[in-house]
């Protein structure tokens, strides 16, 4: 069995290098094609009409004056009368014109008749959701009754809500489709290349072999893009109805807020029971959430505190009249995280305890104490604990107000299922084939460095291939288990491709193909530096053959090149204006817990996209609905507001890359720095204001409110 | 009691400093608005389509576009030039801007027709072929991109913005590029790399 390890941290050359992500210049440069992108002189414009009402039934479609405009080639209904549309947005209908003016003309003409029926569009008033609120069983451990009895005990009661947030990608959901007499061309934004194929197949009924799959570059997942989704399949039939001709399809911005993708709210009343010392007896949590009319989101309570002895837990899914949830970067945890780590803060307020020395106190009903007790120190240390906390509520006497708050997260990050293929050609260029995609995470980059490491060469040699289905398959792009999965693929192919050039080239030098290495452009012996000749040279004696090797990762048996299971700590400095409301961030650091960092460049960026992510949730992000007409009242980015670059204030990622943790394998990063980030900054304007904000996003209507005690 | 906010934090300085992202944007529009001159339209257009002339990076391109198409999808519809990318199509996120008459705009709010006479540079013409401008460049260095879908419009922004400031303080360039958003989150990388234009650009200058 060849070696496939990773080399040891101080004889690499590439892996572990702040090296610019390889494709920075396409995309700054405007010339990165997205599907969005997709421009030829045939190309026809496909639209969709969705639903205006939130549940009603279809009573009839009229698609003749749509058909009868100039420059419309399809129209399609999706809908049939009888039908009963669940949300705002639900596909309706759908048109392919020549121009996408024409396509929005034709959308305008279609005519349907709605019969509207009543619907639920709100799940915060868990009361007012009747039957549509279903309960799971409660889960009992220990006796929390007997335990929030103790005489001795100092309990805390506390609400606490954080609302639906939507992707909001800024490429917009689509595609573009070609579907001719000899085969289907896709062009999607997908987070799934080698797999989209097979789940449009699936729904055409067509076969999946026919179906090539292109993309280079995609603007924005997050979760919300696996699947080949409903207006996939309608713009195939579009297609095919126009003769073949390719019709692209993107979601409206509206479309996009409604249907696109959202993450499921998480609404909680919570107990907590301490000793006087802040040793956490007991936790009883009743948590409700919707992720739509199907229900979903279940966040994991307590979260990260697992082993509190005493717990009571019960959660109710509400089936709502909205657009279904999606994955979205680390499903459950932010919401977990902000319920848990709001009623934390509230018991150490409570107990005027610190809540640093609280976490601290109860670490051993986690999962990972040592990894937390020195991240908890590391963050205090960066953002200053020390000197800038103070008592909640006890801090400047003016109407500025600053306060510190912290919070937990925990994920998985193991490498998904991959394969890869390494060529080395007789003139010495190397091409890495594999069916991933680059979300913006730096999955090129990635791939190329592991190759380059692994081959001996700089990364400019290493020429990439991926983003189409014909390529060796590799597992979608979710979970954090990308770079992981393809990193380990990777290192394999090319081990096994080099492995067979030192064969080929051991004869000639005389020695045993083990006695050889890959290092600095040559191919020497391990033992004598002097014994060696030039990379090109080498594959000069593969003579006319090319040598193609694959590698794969296993998801279950990833051989101790990536692994799982991370820790991190976030704190949140912030200051609030008592009158106006406003939160301002000051600083956040966010310490996180990783195995073997490929490229710390991309890695820190990760880390500042989550946090910036979560500000954007913690301060503004909130899909509101009308519960009156059933209506999302901000389809658009004006008032589905997202931070800019004047509101995130100082970023400090810490990230631990030492010899111990490089020994983990490679770990995902996508999904932890994004967790806490909601939980630190609420936490932090408790202590800034001296009262809990119950509803984030702390907006000032929120933050006004709780100050003067009352429900926003 | 000793205070605990950062020094230097006043009143208006800590409204000011707050990008309340409509705020930042509204700022950024009205500028612009204030500035630009009405846009002359030669005569009378549509309803139907009708032929015109943009020119687009120093060169004339000739279209026909109904009177309600915008810059934006006329120039990625029908010109095939798509780095300028339509996201809100409502003038919020910058992801659509060019310069026109050497002015930072979104070009989802201009209509084609109203661009007629204008000069209009797309982050196409930014840089000749297999080039980077020293704005791009910087984007790649300072990692300001990761998706890269709001890239080109951050791009044009800070280009437009240093040609005005030259040498931008960091609050500054929180404040020029208010005007767009980015959902990857990478505003850290970007306000680095605007800095680093502008350094690069200066430097070139007086050499
Ligand atoms: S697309 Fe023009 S500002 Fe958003
Ligand atoms: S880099 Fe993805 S939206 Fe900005």
């Amino acid at each position: 069995m060849p070696d496939y390890s990773w080399p040891p941290m101080n004889d690499r050359r590439v892996i572990g290098k702040r090296i610019s992500r390889l494709d920075g210049g396409a995309k700054s440069s405007g010339r990165a094609k997205y599907a969005s992108d997709f421009y030829r002189k045939d190309l026809l414009f496909g639209m969709l009409l969705t639903s205006p009402h939130a549940h009603a039934k279809i009573v009839s479609i009229n698609l003749d004056d749509a058909k009868s405009l100039k420059g419309v080639t399809a129209v399609r209904a999706i809908a049939a009368p009888g039908d009963e549309i669940q949300w705002e947005g639900a596909e309706i209908a759908a048109v392919a014109a020549t121009s996408e003016e024409i396509a929005r003309d034709a959308i305008r003409n279609i005519k349907v008749e709605y019969q509207v029926l009543p619907h639920l569009v709100k799940e915060e008033d868990l009361s007012k959701a009747g039957p549509r609120a279903k309960a799971a069983g409660e889960q009992v451990t220990g006796d929390p009754d007997k335990a929030f009895q103790d005489a001795d005990a100092v309990v805390v009661e506390g609400f606490y809500g954080i609302p639906v947030l939507t992707h909001c990608c800024l490429e917009s959901h689509g595609n573009v489709v070609e579907w001719r007499q000899d085969g289907l061309n896709l062009w999607p934004s997908t987070q799934n290349v080698s797999g989209i194929g097979g789940d449009l197949a699936t729904s055409l009924k067509y076969p999946a072999g026919k179906i090539k799959v292109e993309m280079d570059y995609i603007g924005g997942g997050f979760g919300s893009k696996f699947a080949a989704d409903r207006w996939g399949v309608e713009t195939a039939y579009l297609s095919q109805m126009s003769g073949g001709r390719p019709v692209k399809l993107m979601l409206e911005r509206r479309d996009e807020l409604m249907i696109g993708g959202n993450r499921p709210s998480g609404f909680a009343k919570i107990k907590v029971a301490a000793k006087k010392d802040g040793t956490i007896t007991a936790w009883q949590s009743e948590s409700w959430a919707t992720g739509g009319i199907g229900g979903g989101g279940s966040p994991p309570l307590p979260y990260v505190f697992t082993e509190i002895p005493n717990k009571r837990m019960s959660h109710s899914a509400v089936a709502t009249n909205t657009g279904g949830v999606r994955a979205w970067r680390a499903p459950n945890h932010p919401q977990a995280s902000y319920l848990t780590c709001s009623a934390l803060e509230d018991l150490a307020a409570k107990l005027k305890m610190d809540p640093v020395d609280l976490f601290m106190k109860n670490l051993e009903v986690t999962a990972r104490a040592d990894t937390y007790r020195a991240q908890l120190v590391k963050a205090s240390e960066l953002i200053e604990w020390k000197k800038n906390w103070h008592q909640r509520g006890e801090g400047d006497p003016g109407p500025v107000k600053r306060g510190l708050g912290l919070a937990i997260n925990t994920w998985g990050g193991g490498g998904h299922t991959s394969q890869c293929r390494t060529i080395i050609n007789p003139d010495g260029s190397v091409q890495i084939e594999i069916g991933s995609q680059d979300v913006g995470s730096g999955t090129r980059t990635v791939i190329t460095q592991v190759a380059a490491e692994t081959l001996g060469l700089p990364v400019g040699s290493v020429q990439l291939v991926m983003g189409n289905n014909s390529l060796p398959p590799s597992g979608p792009s979710g979970g954090s288990t990308t770079v992981g999965g393809v990193s380990s693929s990777t290192r394999k192919s090319s081990v096994n491709a080099l492995n067979k050039l030192l064969e080929t080239v051991a004869p000639v030098m005389g020695v045993q193909p083990e006695q050889l290495k890959a290092v600095d452009g040559r191919i020497q012996m391990k033992d004598n530096p002097s014994k060696s000749m030039t990379w090109q040279a080498a594959c000069a004696k593969l003579g006319t053959n090319k040598i193609s090797e694959m590698g794969a990762n296993d998801q279950r048996k990833p051989e101790g090149l990536n692994s799982s299971g991370v820790g991190g700590i976030q704190m949140a400095d912030v200051s609030v204006d008592t009158e106006t409301g406003i939160v301002k961030m000051n600083r956040f650091v966010a310490v996180q817990d990783v195995g073997l960092v490929v490229n710390p460049k991309l890695a820190d960026s990760q880390i500042h996209g989550a946090v910036i992510m979560g500000i954007c949730g913690a301060l503004m992000e909130e899909r509101v609905m009308d519960a009156y007409t059933g209506r999302m009242l901000n389809p658009d980015m004006e008032f589905y507001k997202l931070a800019g670059i004047g509101d995130i204030g100082e970023i400090i990622s810490h990230l631990d890359i030492t010899p111990e943790h490089d020994k983990r394998g490679v770990i995902g990063l996508g999904e932890p720095p994004a967790i806490g980030v909601v939980a630190a900054i609420a936490n932090a304007v408790a202590n800034a204001i001296g009262v809990r904000v119950p509803r984030v996003p702390l907006t000032p209507m929120h933050v006004l409110a709780a100050l003067e005690g009352r429900n926003a | 009691m000793k205070s605990k906010n950062p020094p230097g934090t006043s009143r208006r300085g800590f409204i000011r400093g707050v990008g309340i992202t409509s705020t930042a944007v509204g700022a950024v529009v009205l500028e612009k608005t204030a500035l630009a001159e009405p846009f002359a339209v030669a005569k009378t257009i549509g309803p139907d389509a009708a032929p015109i002339t943009l020119k687009v990076n120093g060169k004339p391109v000739n279209i026909i576009v109904e009177p309600r198409v915008t810059l934006l999808d006329a120039m990625r519809n029908q010109i095939g030039l798509t780095g300028a990318k339509r996201v809100c199509d409502r003038g919020t996120c910058g992801a659509c801007t060019v310069m026109i008459d050497g002015k930072v705009n979104y070009s989802c709010t201009v209509l084609a027709i109203d661009a007629q006479g204008r000069d209009i540079q797309t982050i196409e013409g930014l840089a000749p072929a297999g080039k980077l401008h020293p704005v791009s460049a910087a984007f790649v260095s300072q990692d300001g991109q990761q998706c890269g879908y709001c890239t080109p419009g951050f791009v044009m922004a800070a280009k437009g913005f240093l040609d005005r400031n030259p040498d931008p303080s960091y609050e500054q360039v929180e404040h020029g590029l208010g005007g767009n958003l980015c959902r990857c989150g990478t505003y850290v990388g970007v306000r680095k790399a605007v800095l680093e234009a502008a350094k690069e650009m200066k430097g070139s200058r007086h050499a």
